[in-house]
């Protein structure tokens, strides 16, 4: 692990942070304009709700002569028809412009990354320019900061959303279909993201996050996380475990025997900044709690719980999967 | 006001019989005694089989409150959960049933039956009329309802309640992933309510249009029942696609037939343009009647006419118009084509102006008259305020980018309550105290009332306000829960902590109405000094005699109306059949053109909804026979209902007032059972357009083409079709010259279109294309299978009429029964032409 890879943030959850909103603070440049726009609605909004308290106000409470004025239909074609008209057709210019300026078709320099929904975590393959896939990964995201990204959303089961709120709109993962979101960060940092449909079950617990590294730090990122694992002689004891209690049926260990596909891969587990797609901090600690009982934590989710595992073995396992950086 | 004698008839009416009305004089001894008995109430544990709207709309109201109760508690029991981060109140699979039960009820059980029940309460006295045209279809629809939405409700004391959101969206709701049966509990307990909707708006677009009284043209209509007419026949154009889209996913989840599964070419996106091309016009149809209902309170409260009247008509008709364009903007995230989302967009925004004509319409109206602070006043004037609120996040969330990543938030939920609460609750409250006058020999309390406005407004805003802003701190919705850490606890709490606050205020009005309402017996009078006809002194025949209408505002504009009519001084102050009547009117001028003789209380069509409500749950707890059985019970209910209709009264010729004659039988286009076989035949035919919508939007799907077997079976299936309505026709062209031949031909018809469908299905059969093969396999034999259904209702209705010809009830004398049967088999002949033609039009060409 190089010095320049970024380090994690203090606390896991810093990045779900609620505040400043994350639709209000936005990171990149298919964000800003949503932002800007946000505004000018909430500015619109304003202005017509003090117009109509006004009008209320003085058709209440005003003196007589005030009141006669709004008592007829000029009240209504002019502020019930006229104004509304005006400044709706305003704002859908506005809005229809944005809205194409944003669904542009992906571009050749885009970086290609394809995001597959499931219950309830986040397949990330990384491809390379034609589409093939090189790697897997999930409920992490890594892109380079100021380069677009454009990520091809699935399915495999139900229907998902992929929202990250800092970085871009939230775009569905529909089985059957593939649609295209393009995102950009023009800051490393960590970008919290949320399933956003409804997808039964967990779907309160399933989130993830964006990482946005600079060009040199992104580079070094992926060379990393396109070697297999490396396994230390000191964890032999845990990969044993892991190997004997057929983790590997569901997860894919690259450079192992373990090459299940069912669950996420674990080839570099150790280095993710969550458990669980954003339910857990990540640490030996919290990795024997949800091998220990999952269900526990994220009610429903597809990995069993393991109660026959001892403390030791939990231990070793655990730390196993911590090294796997 | 106008002079009704003058002006061109519509029918050919002589207006000048309008000048003997009033009438002077004193009326028969005996004459409102005879009223009295004929339409008395039913005693003790009869009440069951009671049908005057004055019963029917009490007991629907009252059913309607129950479910938002039930449904509002529901939602208590969310904001519990939600008040701290993974907090403890309710696990996960228990949150996600009630979330979806709370939305389900509300939105099914609760919005569109409170505002259907104001209209069976309220629009016959509005009209004029003694009662609405089919009172045993809105009892039977009352019925259902409430029978299958109580057994609905209890799903949940059995942890078998619907889990997928009140959208329930596949693949999420397909066996695979929900292996239940609480999703067909959803779907089937839809069912008996998609019934109650239509039977209703079929009654409410009749009696708006035909049973008006005298005089009353549609320029002196209520604007209360203006808002209901577009009201139904939004419910006509929009509900046969959620029944289209549940019948798909339910013969999806039973015999895997793949509408929705995109593993064998159904595509997801068919359920959301289905179920929103329905969703969107349903919140519109939510929202119409409560703003008919601000358009007469505002004027009643505030003493003064609505400024804008026919804006705001052409308002509603706009708002009906529009809502049928927006659906897609509750897909805007699903990757639709740029054009169409701009489309949409457009639409969405559009869809608010007709709105924005009704808000200043109501402030111009405050502005002319003098606003009273009473308990209506308050709630009406909160209604306004909380609506403009919601309105203005809705024009939000029609900017499509900003929808992006608004939508599925927290931000739409506030969206959703504030135009919920503000454009139907309040209202909704508003009405209750108003017209609970006429209903109750108390009215409510006004202290009272002031506790319960002040704490529904109070608390709507805290709970709802904060939404906005969880949402835009990336809340989505529809989740049991939340992790700490992420700010969203202060937010959170606060709407809790709203959420009891407007309970509280519900719980006000509940101990109000314990203490003072008192219906079924004397009325309180109009307490509020309201210029409808509703104001009228009535009785449970309704008024006295039925009012010549000069004016929009009756109570206001004409004089001494109120004593002239209860002393019998207009049409109908008798009854001159011995029975139940009320008359019916023209269209758009109201003349008279019959009389319209009425049923008795009875037990038929009760037992027919028992059965019905069976016939639906029994086939989700999948007890096959049991239901089977159920539904050929309650076929037998309707037919024993069915057989009291169409037999001519010894009088010919009755007289309605100042020696007025009107036929007391009717037949053809005019009369209002044709009116209702139309309407439901046009609820049929949207139906049939929906499917093809589906057959077509599969096909354009599909990666591999579609073949359809053409050849000779193709031309005798449309040729037999085309002899059906021939003879349909026919039927009762013959009528006068031989009942024998009449008979023949109907049966005739029911079998060629029985024939026909044979000959069709069979045709698919022999390419080897399996229902549960593909979305083509899928598509092709729901259609066949909607075609074999109405073929079978068609059988009924051809050996009923054998029936009535055994009996001797066929005849030139009676010719109803055979048009009506007419009507719907020259329907099922077309239908089978378009289940013929359709998936050959659309087939051999690759997509």
């Amino acid at each position: 692990m190089t010095a320049s890879a970024p380090r994690p943030p203090q606390g896991w959850h810093e990045s779900f942070k609620g505040w400043p909103p994350p639709v209000l603070d936005p990171a990149g440049p298919y964000a800003a304009p949503l932002n800007t726009l946000t505004w000018g609605l909430l500015a619109m909004a304003a202005l017509v709700m003090a117009v109509v308290l006004a009008a209320l106000a003085v058709a209440l409470f005003a003196p007589s002569a005030w009141r006669r004025r709004l008592g007829g239909e000029k009240l209504v074609w002019v502020a019930g028809l006229g104004f509304p008209v005006v400044v709706l057709t305003l704002l859908l210019v506005w809005g229809l412009s944005l809205t194409s300026r944003l669904t542009e078709s992906p571009q050749p320099g885009d970086l290609r990354v394809r995001v597959t929904g499931e219950m309830w975590w986040w397949r990330v393959a990384y491809l390379d320019a034609s589409g093939r896939e090189q790697f897997q990964d999930a409920n992490e995201i890594h892109v380079p900061v100021g380069r677009t990204v454009a990520l091809e959303l699935e399915s495999s089961d139900v229907i998902h959303s992929f929202w990250v709120p800092r970085l871009a709109g939230k775009l569905d993962m529909i089985p059957g279909r593939r649609n295209v979101l393009r995102i950009q960060a023009d800051a490393p940092g960590v970008y919290s993201g949320q399933c956003a449909e409804y997808c039964g079950g967990a779907h309160a617990l399933m989130a993830f996050v964006v990482v946005a590294h600079a060009p040199q730090d992104y580079a070094l990122w992926r060379a990393r996380a396109e070697r297999p694992a490396a396994i230390s002689p000191q964890h032999a004891a845990g990969a044993a475990v892991f190997e004997r209690s057929g983790c590997g049926a569901c997860h894919a260990i690259r450079g192992t025997s373990a090459n299940g596909v069912a669950g996420p891969d674990l080839t570099h587990v150790g280095s993710r900044r969550t458990l669980g797609a954003g339910v857990l901090p990540n640490n030996a600690g919290t990795m024997g709690g949800w091998i220990a009982d999952s269900q526990a934590i994220k009610p429903g989710n597809r990995m069993p719980a393991f109660p026959v595992l001892n403390g030791q073995d939990l231990r070793a396992v655990s730390d196993y999967l911590e090294s796997l950086k | 006001m106008s002079v009704p004698s003058e002006g061109r008839s519509e029918t050919g009416f002589d207006r000048s019989i309008y000048d003997r009305f009033p009438t002077k004089g004193r009326r028969p001894k005996g004459e409102v005694e005879a009223l009295e008995a004929i339409w008395c109430g039913p005693k003790g544990w009869q009440w069951i089989t009671a049908i005057n709207n004055n019963f029917i709309g009490v007991y629907y109201v009252g059913a309607a409150m129950l479910f938002f109760v039930l449904a509002g508690v529901l939602a208590l029991l969310m904001r519990a959960q939600l008040a701290l981060p993974l907090n403890g109140v309710l696990p996960q699979e228990t949150y996600n049933q009630i979330f979806t039960m709370h939305g389900t009820v509300m939105m099914f059980l609760f919005a569109v039956p409170a505002v259907e029940a104001l209209g069976v309460l309220l629009l016959p006295q509005m009209l004029g009329a003694r009662d609405l045209p089919f009172p045993r279809l809105s009892a039977y629809a009352f019925w259902a309802y409430l029978i299958g939405g109580l057994a609905f409700f209890c799903s949940l004391f059995f942890g078998l309640a619907p889990n997928g959101g009140w959208f329930m969206y596949p693949p999420l709701t397909s066996t695979t992933y929900s292996p239940g049966i609480n999703a067909d509990f959803w779907l089937l307990g839809i069912g008996f309510i998609e019934i109650s909707a239509i039977a209703g708006a079929i009654e409410i677009i009749v009696g708006v249009l035909k049973t008006r009284a005298p005089g009353m043209g549609l320029d002196k209509m209520p604007i209360f029942a203006w808002a209901m007419l577009v009201f139904a026949g939004m419910i006509v154009i929009a509900f046969p696609s959620v029944i289209l889209a549940t019948t798909l996913l339910e013969l999806e989840r039973a015999l895997n037939w793949p509408f929705f599964d995109a593993t064998r070419g159904g595509d997801p996106m068919l359920w959301q343009h289905l179920f929103w091309f329905f969703g969107h016009p349903e919140v519109y149809i939510i929202f119409l009647p409560a703003a008919g209902a601000m358009s007469t309170l505002i004027p009643a409260v505030a003493r003064a006419p609505l400024v804008g009247h026919w804006m705001v008509v052409l308002a509603f008709l706009a708002t009906g118009f529009i809502s049928f364009g927006v659906w897609a903007h509750h897909m805007f995230t699903t990757g639709l084509p740029g054009t169409s989302v701009g489309v949409f967009s457009a639409a969405s925004m559009a869809v608010s102006l007709p709105a924005g004509v009704q808000v200043f319409a109501w402030i111009a109206t405050v502005a002319s008259g003098k606003m009273r602070f009473n308990t209506p006043g308050l709630f009406v004037l909160g209604s306004l305020l909380i609506f403009v609120m919601g309105g203005l996040t809705g024009v939000m969330a029609a900017m499509v980018p900003f929808d992006w990543q608004a939508h599925d938030t927290y931000f739409i939920v506030a969206h959703l309550h504030y135009v919920l609460i503000g454009g139907m609750v309040f209202p909704l409250f508003a009405a209750i105290y108003y017209w609970t006058p006429m209903v109750s020999s108390r009215p409510l309390s006004e202290r009272l009332g002031r506790w319960t406005f002040g704490l529904m407004f109070a608390g709507m805003h805290l709970a709802f306000l904060p939404m906005h802003l969880s949402g835009l701190m990336g809340m989505p919705r529809r989740v049991w829960t939340y992790a700490p850490g992420r700010d969203l606890e202060l937010p959170n709490l606060i709407s809790s902590i709203g959420a009891f606050v407007f309970a509280a205020g519900v719980l006000v009005w509940i101990i109000d109405m314990v203490r003072n309402f008192r219906p079924f017996g004397s009325d309180a009078g109009n307490v509020y000094d309201g210029p409808g006809l509703e104001w009228l002194p009535a009785e449970l025949y309704s008024t006295r005699s039925i009012p010549l209408v000069t004016s929009l505002y009756p109570l206001w504009d004409q004089k001494n109306l109120a004593r002239d009519v209860k002393a019998g001084r207009y049409f109908l102050p008798g009854a001159p059949t011995g029975g139940r009547e009320t008359l019916v009117t023209s269209p758009v001028e109201a003349e008279p053109q019959h009389l319209l003789p009425m049923p008795k209380p009875s037990g038929w069509h009760v037992w027919a909804a028992v059965f019905t409500a069976g016939f639906f749950l029994l086939l989700t707890v999948q007890a096959y026979a049991a239901s089977v059985l159920s539904g050929a019970l309650a076929v037998y209910c309707v037919i024993r209902w069915c057989w009291f209709l169409d037999h001519p009264l010894p009088q010919n010729d009755v007289d309605v007032g100042a020696g007025l004659m009107l036929r007391t039988y009717a037949s053809g286009p005019s009369s209002t059972g044709w009116w209702a076989m139309v309407i439901t035949l046009v609820v049929a035919g949207m139906v049939l357009a929906m499917s093809v919508f589906s057959y077509v939007f599969l096909w354009s799907r599909s990666t591999a083409p579609w073949t359809a077997p053409i050849g000779i079976e193709t031309a005798v299936v449309a040729g037999m079709n085309l002899v059906a309505v021939l003879l349909a026709w026919l039927a009762s062209r013959v009528l006068g010259r031989s009942p024998r031949l009449t008979v023949l031909f109907t049966t005739a018809a029911g079998l060629f279109v029985a024939a026909a469908w044979a000959l069709d299905l069979k045709t698919w059969q022999g390419t080897g294309l399996a229902p549960d093969l593909n979305a083509q396999g899928a598509i092709v034999h729901a259609m066949q299978a909607w075609q074999g259904f109405f073929v079978a209702v068609g059988a009924i209705m051809a050996g009923y009429v054998v029936l009535r010809w055994l009996f001797g009830y066929v005849g030139p004398d009676r010719p109803a029964t055979i048009q009506l049967v007419g009507l719907f088999l020259a329907y099922v002949a077309f239908q089978g032409l378009v289940t013929l033609g359709a998936p050959r039009l659309f087939a051999a060409v690759a997509a």
